[in-house]
């Protein structure tokens, strides 16, 4: 038996610059920045005053009740899934043959805090009952589980800043061993608050570009300073491809691959060799059978940090070698900031638009484009892609040395 | 501190309806907690926290389980501060 392919078939997003897919796309194609000064008393205090929020906030999309039995990054896990499900068309599926893989790279970190505040303020009392499912790293996933009645498993990914790729990996393999029909997964993050913040800071990951918070994530520029906090969530909807045809499934284009692996080099800093990258394209590349030749376009990890754009240029670039010229990369977290385990999975919905409509997202804030760079960058304005079958890239990697590298495929 | 019936009624319509998203109209002496008002037992935790806060009344754990209905709750919180 020929091995099950997978296709996208829905599409959610809460993101800093729109509230859904539809408005995030069309901010990415403009090239609007996500990243604003945080009001909070608590921000001026810290080296770094300002992140990307989302652009609109949960209370505008959910009913009251719900908002507070749910973290923030759980909120957004069930924003972005409503709006996938929806997108797909609400497939009628035994609840057996679904599953969800939802991943976070730090979980409910905002609730553990808010409630250590009141144990130390009010006491053990007055801690909220609903503490522990809200701080989870599984949470986002178990109550998108929950909502849907997902029965084939739920599952949560937790590799830092890799987590919502490895996540939609996860959903791939879980589809391909016919564990399941269709998987809800992606990837959400909600840590805009002092604590972690300052962690970042302390490591020198941040920008402090404070006069110009919204040049301040530049990914590829000379001056980048460190990447900008960012939060939300990004949801696919995949499927089996015979059972999305079966259905008369809207199909966006097909997942094809992976390649996983890991550095053991540092704790934080990307191996400057990246030999680890190079080896999860070239699994990834394996895994969807496809070639170099295939590939037109590449949403970059690149964070804004000086040390990792660089070594993940250059990892592309060994691994891609000659054909890295015909590939145009796009680093949307100059626009979107940073959402750690969200990231993967928001820059993998905007593959998927990427390879609908043809045309890849530009990468904003490139005053002086770093000579050490030697991949083809997109700057500025969206360009087009070539008709006919092309595949993209999606890569992660996260603290702790996980590499994942997706691969997208027209159809 | 004597507390009357009404009141305690009126002030555990705001509580339920803050934590369950049950509106207050709805919520009536009869009404049952879990079966009605879709109260789990996270959720009973917070509404007997904001009842002994805001009528100033203990109510313990093993007496939680034998407030069935709104009714039973205000029954308990009047006795309790009588």
């Amino acid at each position: 038996m020929s091995r099950r392919r997978v296709v996208v078939t829905g599409l959610g997003a809460t993101t800093p610059i729109g509230g859904d897919v539809t408005t995030s796309w069309s901010a990415l194609l403009a090239g609007t920045s996500g990243v604003r000064n945080l009001t909070e008393e608590w921000a001026q205090t810290l080296p770094v005053h300002f992140a990307a929020r989302v652009a609109v906030e949960p209370s505008e999309q959910m009913e009251r009740v719900e908002l507070r039995r749910l973290d923030r990054s759980e909120q957004f896990a069930i924003i972005a899934s409503r709006e996938a499900w929806k997108d797909s068309g609400s497939p009628d599926i035994d609840k057996e043959r679904l599953g969800v893989v939802i991943a976070s790279g730090i979980g409910g970190v905002t609730t553990l805090l808010d409630q250590y505040d009141i144990l130390r303020e009010k006491g053990a009392r007055l801690v909220s009952p609903h503490t522990v499912p809200m701080l989870m790293p599984n949470g986002p996933a178990a109550n998108v589980g929950l909502e849907l009645q997902a029965r084939a498993g739920v599952h949560t990914p937790v590799s830092a800043c890799a987590s919502g790729a490895e996540a939609i990996g996860y959903a791939l393999e879980m589809i391909r061993n016919n564990r399941a029909d269709i998987v809800v997964s992606g990837g959400v993050e909600a840590a805009i608050h002092a604590m972690p913040m300052s962690g970042f800071a302390a490591m020198k990951a941040l920008s402090t570009r404070n006069d110009e918070p919204q040049r301040a994530s530049r990914p590829y520029d000379l001056n980048r300073d460190g990447f900008v906090l960012g939060e939300g969530g990004g949801i696919l909807v995949l499927e089996e491809y015979e059972h999305a045809v079966a259905r008369g499934a809207k199909i966006y284009c097909e997942i094809a691959g992976q390649g996983l692996t890991s550095d053991g080099y540092h704790i934080a800093a990307p191996d400057p060799d990246g030999v680890g990258v190079q080896r999860a394209v070239k699994f990834a590349l394996r895994d969807s059978g496809l070639t170099t030749k295939d590939i037109v376009h590449l949403n970059a990890h690149a964070t804004s940090t000086p040390a990792g754009d660089v070594a993940e240029a250059n990892a592309l670039r060994a691994a891609l070698g000659a054909d890295a010229d015909h590939v145009a990369v796009s680093a949307t977290k100059s626009m979107t900031g940073h959402l750690l385990g969200g990231a993967g999975a928001i820059e993998s919905v905007f593959i998927v638009k990427t390879l609908q409509d043809r045309l890849a997202p530009p990468t904003i804030n490139i005053d002086d484009l770093d000579p050490a760079v030697t991949v083809d960058v997109v700057r500025d304005k969206p360009r087009g892609l070539p008709g006919g079958d092309i595949a993209a890239l999606n890569d992660s990697f996260g603290f702790g040395g996980h590499n994942v590298v997706l691969v997208f495929k027209s159809i | 501190m004597a507390l009357a019936p009404a009141d305690v009624l009126a002030g555990l319509k705001e509580i339920v309806e803050e934590v369950a998203g049950i509106p207050a109209a709805s919520i009536e002496l009869d009404k049952n907690f879990t079966e009605d008002l879709e109260v789990d037992s996270l959720s009973m935790v917070e509404v007997v926290v904001a009842a002994e806060e805001r009528f100033g009344v203990k109510i313990p754990d093993e007496a939680v389980t034998d407030l069935v209905t709104v009714g039973d709750a205000v029954n308990f919180i009047v006795n309790a501060a009588k």
